[in-house]
């Protein structure tokens, strides 16, 4: 059973680290924490031919040339503020799988807590309704079919 | 009564979102390029590799930035338009001829007719990059200042050099006799 469980883990593990190496076929970096920030820029940068893929996992010519121009950034000793910048200048803000906030999506942004305040107020109002109903009338609906 | 008209409402405005989002393109990502300086290359020129085709040299007139390749089915399409386009003299028209086989891109031109009053060659794709370009056939318009004014993304067509560049390139010089005088 153990045996079992190891070789899943270990078809898992070498699953994952062949698609790191799938789209580049050798490891951009010998340095292994270089090489990390490369997989991880890459990872959140969109590849613009095929929209819904990032340039980590595209093979479209294009995301090629975008791996390139990350690999020598990173090389070149620029931060990944710096190398976001760099892409988000020539493509805009698409060019990031995690957006940031602009004033025009503020409102995307701020959605989820207006939301939840919404609620609070809607959620109050039917309690203090419920609360004033049952104060009027203390045989409410529920017990009325009591014996 | 207020119950019922604001779900209603709430309802009706995403719908309107909705809608509209249906028939926008998803593909189209709008340039960040418009209203700042064009980047700036200086790149062989495909007709004679011995002479740089640079951006500097177009300064102080508007001109047109069209990426091509042969691979590009898209480019085959809008090519005859930019042979009419070419004709019509308003402004030069310069090529860049995108990751392309140089022979290729050569016979291209031989066959079909060349538009372009140069062609720079862009063999690993940094100017495309520098100009945030995705796809091509893509055609961006330079005013004399050296600032982008215009991205047309998709084969150009006579309906949108219409509608689009020639305002904006009459504009354009107007503005700069404008200042001039």
């Amino acid at each position: 059973m153990m045996l079992f469980v190891r070789l899943i883990l270990t078809a898992c593990f070498l699953g994952l680290s062949s698609q790191a190496l799938a789209i580049d076929q050798v490891h951009a970096f010998d340095d292994p924490a270089l090489q990390e920030r490369y997989e991880n820029i890459n990872r959140e940068l969109r590849c613009l031919v095929c929209q819904n893929q990032t340039i980590a996992d595209s093979n479209a010519t294009l995301a090629g040339d975008l791996r390139r121009e990350v690999k020598e950034l990173i090389a070149a000793g620029k931060t990944d503020d710096e190398i976001r910048e760099f892409m988000i200048e020539r493509y805009g803000d698409f060019v990031l799988y995690r957006p940031r906030m602009t004033g025009t999506n503020f409102l995307l942004w701020a959605a989820p807590a207006l939301m939840l305040i919404a609620g609070f107020f809607v959620a109050l109002r039917v309690i203090r309704r419920r609360a004033a109903e049952t104060e009027l009338d203390p045989d409410g609906p529920e017990e009325a079919g009591n014996p | 009564m207020l119950k019922y008209i604001v779900p209603f409402a709430v309802f009706v405005l995403l719908g309107a979102f909705l809608f509209v989002g249906l028939y926008r393109d998803p593909r189209y990502v709008p340039s960040p390029l418009i209203g700042k300086p064009a980047p700036a290359f200086s790149l062989p020129s495909l007709q004679d590799p011995q002479y740089p085709v640079a951006t500097r040299e177009l300064m102080g007139q508007p001109w047109i930035l069209n990426v091509w390749g042969t691979w590009c089915g898209g480019c085959r399409e809008e090519h005859d338009k930019l042979l009419v386009i070419a004709k019509q003299n308003t402004v030069p028209l310069i090529g860049l001829n995108w990751k392309d086989d140089s022979n290729a891109a050569r016979k291209w031109l031989r066959d079909l007719g060349n538009p372009y009053a140069a062609v720079a060659v862009d063999q690993e794709g940094r100017t495309a990059i520098d100009w945030g370009v995705y796809g091509a056939p893509e055609t961006f318009l330079i005013g004399p200042d050296g600032l982008v004014l215009y991205k047309h993304i998709a084969p150009m067509t006579m309906e949108v050099w219409k509608r689009e560049f020639l305002p904006r390139i009459e504009a354009a010089r107007a503005g700069r006799e404008q200042s001039s005088s």
